[in-house]
């Protein structure tokens, strides 16, 4: 597993034809939504260059990224895995265990040092120095800072990794935090998602491993060409919103129609991802497809945000469970009611001032 | 600047205060935010739905338009007024600059206030705006303003989309906040602020125009200020 062959020689060697090769480097092509022309350029990468050695960590998760990145269909997770990475460390996938599994995660950091990509799910609790998350018997954030010194770069998967999600969610008592706010000195890719698309993960490393290089990233660190725009830019029911026809309540006449899922509380409009464009399960269906709004699992803080069923969300600032609405319709009835005795008042200053003047 | 109110004008029935141009703007921003708080509060809380097929319809499509439409021209004629700080009469800075630093300035916003508190049995004589309505038109016309035009062209950038104008010029205001989510909270808190300063402004400015001894509203429609008596 160690030796780096090239992509392609391993390929030969499983007994794949160039015929599929080409087929492959063509698909990969489509799926990083390239021109016709990469395909040579995929194929004379994976031809000539060394298989990248990848370590994948998981700290404080629930493995629901590993799940979805098995079940990549374009391409295929067996070909990224068996092909085109040498994922030479994950505890959960590969076929040794304890002290034989932690043995080849230090060869593997020291003979690639420098070299390899490291693949972080979940992330690591900082409170109580870490106590909260033990892996091999010590704590996952001093396995992180120690695999993280010598990486090329980093892919935080999911949105553990990118932001904290649900172990993160207030009031956070184990400290759970983002890779990017305990590895300072490396380039963060972020892939979040609760899961992220398995296409997008296998996209993702893909892209890397062929072009040698970080995917483009937008502010927030998350590569573009997964998530520049919003579920509700490219949402099929986008039509009935722009129309104003809405599901008012589950099960009603408009939901049987397939009406736009805004006012149950849809996050399409806030939410990045690809889900409307690549869809889940081999393009089958996504949540909006299935008749729920977005949750808007792969922005940052989502559980903290209110109610998935509410449009307008609560503010928990104010400590009780109040919107923008209620708080400012409130407001706004307060300093109308204000103003009526402020006028009120006036009225009658003004009216015994005159009487006192005629006086 | 100076309070206006020591400036003696004992023979000064009216004098010309708000410049054309200023009170176009004035109008039009009015106009501009009913639209907007409008069309605003009916795309968080869309009417009940429409019916027929949906190519038949584009009610939330219209009530886009008609926000992102006032939100241009908000945000353009509020450049405008911008440069007309600059270029037009000593009356068009006012709301820009507060004279924090001036002693007699704060004394006189207090007055202002125990005169809204009935302490005070008359109201003095202001050319301009009156010191606490200078405050407050700085921090709900000119900050409230800003605070609108940023974090709404930042929600307009996202359907603009990466490598807009609105998203360069504007698209950091989103992470700033945490995420989209946020900044349509934000947004639309700042709109209920912006109700609240309407109705107070509203009634104010008609409840001075009644009982202060200058004109407010019909001053904003032809720039003159009038006194109602020869005292100072
Ligand atoms: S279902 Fe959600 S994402 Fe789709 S158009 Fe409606 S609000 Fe947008």
């Amino acid at each position: 597993m160690s030796d780096l062959d090239t992509f392609y020689a391993t390929m030969r060697r499983q007994g794949i034809t160039r015929r599929s090769f080409l087929k492959f480097c063509s698909l990969t092509a489509t799926a990083l939504g390239l021109s016709p022309d990469y395909i040579g350029k995929i194929a004379y990468a994976m031809e000539t260059k060394p298989r990248t050695p990848v370590l994948w960590l998981h700290g404080l998760e629930c493995t629901c990224c590993s799940e979805s990145f098995i079940r990549s269909a374009h391409p295929l997770a067996k070909d990224v895995v068996l092909s085109m990475i040498s994922l030479d460390y994950d505890d959960t996938l590969m076929a040794a265990a304890g002290h034989q599994a932690e043995a080849s995660l230090e060869a593997t950091i020291k003979k690639y040092y420098g070299n390899y990509i490291l693949a972080v799910e979940g992330n690591p609790p900082l409170n109580e120095d870490g106590m909260f998350c033990i892996t091999g018997g010590r704590p996952f954030v001093e396995k992180l800072k120690h695999a993280a010194a010598g990486a090329k770069a980093i892919i935080a998967w999911g949105s553990c990794a990118s932001w904290g999600c649900v172990q993160a969610a207030k009031p956070n008592p184990t400290q759970a935090t983002p890779i990017h706010k305990v590895i300072l000195d490396k380039p963060v890719i972020k892939v979040p998602g609760c899961p992220p698309i398995a296409e997008v993960m296998t996209g993702v490393i893909t892209y890397m491993l062929t072009f040698d290089r970080l995917p483009e990233l937008d502010r927030q660190g998350r590569p573009k060409m997964f998530y520049s725009q919003r579920i509700h830019d490219k949402c099929y029911r986008r039509p009935h919103f722009d129309a104003g026809q809405y599901v008012e309540s589950w099960d009603d006449e408009n939901a049987r129609k397939g009406y736009c899922l805004y006012k149950v509380g849809c996050k399409g409009p806030t939410t990045y991802n690809a889900c409307s464009t690549v869809r889940w399960n081999d393009g089958v269906s996504f949540p909006i497809g299935s008749g729920h709004g977005c949750l808007g699992c792969s922005e940052d803080g989502f559980w903290d945000k209110g109610s998935f069923y509410d449009r307008v969300t609560d503010i928990h600032q104010f400590g009780i469970e109040a919107n923008a609405d209620t708080l400012g319709a409130t407001a706004a009835g307060v300093a109308g009611v204000g103003i009526a005795v402020h006028a009120a008042l006036s009225a009658i200053k003004r009216a015994q001032q005159t009487e006192s003047n005629q006086e | 600047m100076e309070v206006d109110s020591e400036t003696k004008f004992r023979f000064v029935q009216s004098v010309y205060v708000y410049e054309a141009p200023l009170r176009l703007w004035h109008w039009v921003n009015a106009l501009c935010v009913v639209i907007l708080t409008v069309t605003g509060y009916l795309i968080a809380n869309p009417l009940h739905s429409t019916t027929g097929e949906a190519s038949a319809n584009y009610l939330m499509g219209y009530m886009r338009f008609a926000h992102f439409s006032a939100g241009y021209i908000l945000a353009i004629s509020f450049i405008g007024r911008i440069y007309w700080a600059f270029v037009g009469n000593h009356h068009s800075r006012q709301m820009f600059i507060l004279p924090i630093f001036n002693k007699h300035w704060w004394e006189e916003v207090f007055f202002e206030m125990r005169w809204y508190l009935f302490l005070e049995k008359e109201p003095k004589k202001y050319i301009g705006h009156n010191p606490l309505a200078q405050l407050s038109m700085f921090f709900f016309v000119v900050l409230g303003s800003i605070f609108m035009i940023f974090t709404g062209f930042a929600m307009y950038s996202e359907g603009a989309g990466q490598g807009s104008w609105q998203d360069r010029l504007f698209g950091w205001v989103i992470p700033l906040f945490g995420q989209s989510q946020d900044v349509h909270t934000a947004h639309h808190l700042g709109m209920w602020v912006m109700v609240i300063f309407m109705m107070v402004h509203i009634y104010a400015a008609i409840r001075e125009d009644i009982m202060s001894r200058q004109s407010l509203v019909s001053t904003m429609i032809s720039g003159h200020r009038m006194f109602k008596d020869n005292r100072d």
